[in-house]
């Protein structure tokens, strides 16, 4: 059935598809159409499922975790200040094993107040544990939810997983989503049958004190190893979901263009739209340019990008956020990836669309000129693209 | 033999608690009321360590550790999930956390999962100070009271200001039952206990827990002392249900103790001048005075 959808929308549908059993979420601008929406489900007789209205988001994490451990399909949905308050509880999820499904609407973090586009909130959570995913359109959103929670709830995972949208780029962006049939998702989700659980016919403790010399170490790289696991799990589900339902997105990396691109541009999120168009305008004027959606940030596409940068002359990272003493986070992980590769291509670093700065077409065609005459970049490592000067 | 409190353990042996600990008496007081079928969630606090090492436990029931300040959202998600798995007939979900955990850091989590109605039954057990992580102050330690950050000294005095009162603050929140406990009373604890298992909603118990580390008092006092408590009527064992008042332990007039003799008990009031010990017994005989108006008000036959 075809639906028009705003990518809010699209996550409330994506949990009732996926039958969340515990909805635990406070609501925080752009993010509210979420949870208006999945009341107004529930409210309708369409969505049986318990809407715990938690009082933080702090006490959302922590309500989703609790419910995941007593074996409860869990979802929540945040954005921007939200994520922060949530940031000692994701890493309870992660290290409990607890694969919720989070749906974050990537907006600027405070002060000043902004309420647009930006991904610092996501970024920021990059070392608790959680799976990252970057969405790009509304029924990459339904689908991705489905995919998310057949990849966390697999046994050998068991981590969470976080799906982000751009504000309002996406999170208020109507598109015609083809929503797939119940009975098909049932089918390729399953239920949700954790091997321990807080149950009384079977009492355990979780999250017990550890000491130095017991597992506490251990715990960790069990953790480790299930992002590990995680990476064939997700092209698994990808493929499964692509048998059944037509659709995919092309894995952790999604490559536009550039089996022979010299140029390769990466980036995540809503802009990947306006780059497409910026490639297949180069393209016509013979320009061999391509897009790299960087469309998983956890586990971290390695192997995919040394296998784009074999081609690629010239890889120009877009960074939606900075990591301050430093650069851009992707910019950053990027080149750590291809360091030792023998003949790795020339990286550079382009800061963005910081705080919903519009990336317009104009930065785009920017960052890629600023590619085809870059020879080398000892002095310019990376640079922000249309940053107003110092007129009043 | 028949004995006054029921028989059955939930917590083993080989905690990890100190000698004469008020926390441990009165969890196992609650595991023999509310049994087998009880879910728990606790926050940092000492009971995050007495239970044991992992991988053991002292507990023969399902727990979850939670963030300190989480034990309020924790217990909302078990309540929820099991409701939705249609496993929630019969088990009790317990949030069981220490007073730091209760008034302070965890209040706001407290307060969402009671105003939301979930069936959950949260136990504070009330040492008075952070003494897991060795003696500082909470809001729940009382006026005059060393802690190691209100140290005596040249220009710094014990604690300045008042108790929070947390029970009066939950009673507010017009759930079905707020109560008082103390383990030196452990049928009337396992009583109320009982009591909360069988009421549908939010439950909220404050047991008055003796800590002879922090307070500094030999540990074999640990009853004694908590007796003293309620009969100077520094703290009154009372009970709110559904808004009806009633004081479960009364104290007479004539029998009233003077607040002195709780103080002189424990080495964290050695110091307090007789000023400070006056106004004490001012603002306990106040504090009685409030409640017992309570009672002839919004008593059980009122």
């Amino acid at each position: 059935m075809k639906m028009v959808l705003s990518g809010n929308a699209s996550a409330a549908y994506g949990a009732k598809l996926a039958r969340a059993e515990v909805i635990s979420a406070y609501p925080i601008t752009p993010q509210t159409k979420i949870v208006e929406k999945i009341a107004d489900l529930i409210a309708n007789g369409e969505f049986e499922t318990e809407f715990v209205k938690v009082e933080s988001e702090h006490s959302a994490m922590a309500a989703a975790v609790s419910a995941s451990l007593v074996g409860a399909r869990t979802f929540t949905a945040t954005s921007s200040q939200g994520l922060l308050l949530m940031h000692e509880v994701l890493h309870w999820a992660s290290a409990s094993r607890t694969p919720i499904v989070m749906v974050n609407i990537n907006r600027a973090v405070a002060p000043p107040w902004s309420v647009w586009a930006d991904q610092t909130d996501t970024i920021a959570q990059r070392d608790t544990g959680w799976m990252q995913f970057y969405c790009e359109s509304c029924q990459e959103v339904v689908d991705t939810m489905l995919i998310l929670y057949k990849v966390a709830e697999d046994k050998d995972v068991m981590m969470p997983a976080m799906l982000s949208e751009d504000a309002f780029l996406l999170s208020h962006t109507s598109e015609i989503v083809d929503m797939p049939e119940q009975a098909e998702v049932d089918e390729f989700l399953g239920k949700f049958e954790p091997e321990q659980r807080l149950d009384v016919e079977n009492p355990m403790s979780f999250g017990s004190l550890s000491m130095p010399h017991q597992y506490y170490y251990e715990f960790r790289y069990k953790m480790a190893e299930a992002m590990e696991t995680a990476r064939e799990k997700i092209l698994d589900a990808e493929r499964e979901f692509e048998k059944r339902f037509g659709r995919s997105y092309g894995g952790l990396l999604d490559l536009y263009r550039c089996d022979d691109a010299e140029i390769v541009l990466i980036a995540a999120g809503s802009m990947s739209s306006t780059i497409r168009v910026a490639v297949d305008e180069m393209r016509e004027k013979g320009k061999k340019i391509g897009l790299a959606r960087l469309r998983v940030f956890r586990p971290f596409p390695i192997k995919e990008l040394r296998e784009l940068a074999k081609g690629a002359k010239m890889i120009g990272v877009l960074d939606r956020s900075f990591c301050f003493g430093y650069e851009g986070a992707f910019f950053t992980e990027v080149k750590s990836a291809l360091y030792d590769m023998e003949n790795r291509p020339l990286v550079k670093g382009y800061v963005v669309g910081i705080g919903g700065r519009d990336v317009t077409l104009d930065v785009i065609h920017d960052v890629i000129n600023d590619c085809m005459v870059t020879k080398d970049t000892k002095d310019e490592p990376f640079k922000w693209i249309g940053l107003k000067g110092g007129e009043q | 033999m028949k004995t006054t409190l029921p028989e059955q353990e939930l917590m083993e042996k080989g905690h990890m608690a100190c000698l004469g600990c008020g926390g441990a008496l009165a969890m196992r007081y609650l595991l023999k009321a509310l049994g087998k079928n009880s879910m728990f969630a606790i926050p940092a606090c000492c009971w995050a360590v007495i239970p044991g090492v992992f991988p053991y436990s002292c507990m023969d029931v399902p727990l979850q550790y939670v963030a300190f300040e989480a034990t309020g959202a924790a217990i909302s998600g078990m309540e929820a999930a099991l409701k939705a798995k249609g496993k929630k007939e019969g088990v009790t979900v317990v949030g069981w956390a220490g007073d730091g955990g209760t008034l302070d850091i965890g209040i706001q989590a407290l307060s969402g999962a009671v105003e939301r109605g979930h069936d959950v039954k949260y136990v504070c057990y009330d040492n008075e100070a952070y003494m897991n992580t060795g003696i500082q102050r909470s809001s729940a330690t009382p006026r005059g009271a060393w802690t190691t950050t209100t140290p005596v000294g040249k220009t710094r005095f014990w604690k300045q200001t008042n108790k929070k009162n947390i029970v009066e603050i939950m009673a507010a929140h017009d759930i079905p039952y707020t109560c008082t406990a103390s383990v030196a009373y452990p049928e009337d604890l396992i009583k109320k206990a009982e009591k909360m298992k069988d009421i549908e909603g939010p439950c909220y118990m404050h047991i008055y827990a003796p800590c002879p580390t922090g307070w500094k008092y030999p540990p074999e006092k640990t009853i004694e002392l908590s007796r003293l408590a309620t009969e100077t009527c520094i703290f009154p064992i009372y009970e709110v249900t559904y808004g009806k008042y009633k004081i479960n332990k009364d104290i007479r007039e004539e029998k009233k103790k003077p607040v002195l003799e709780y103080l002189k008990t424990q080495g964290r009031f050695r110091k307090l001048d007789e000023e400070t010990v006056q106004s004490l017994q001012l603002y306990v005989d106040s504090e009685w005075n409030k409640l017992k108006r309570k009672v002839e008000c919004f008593g059980e036959d009122k």
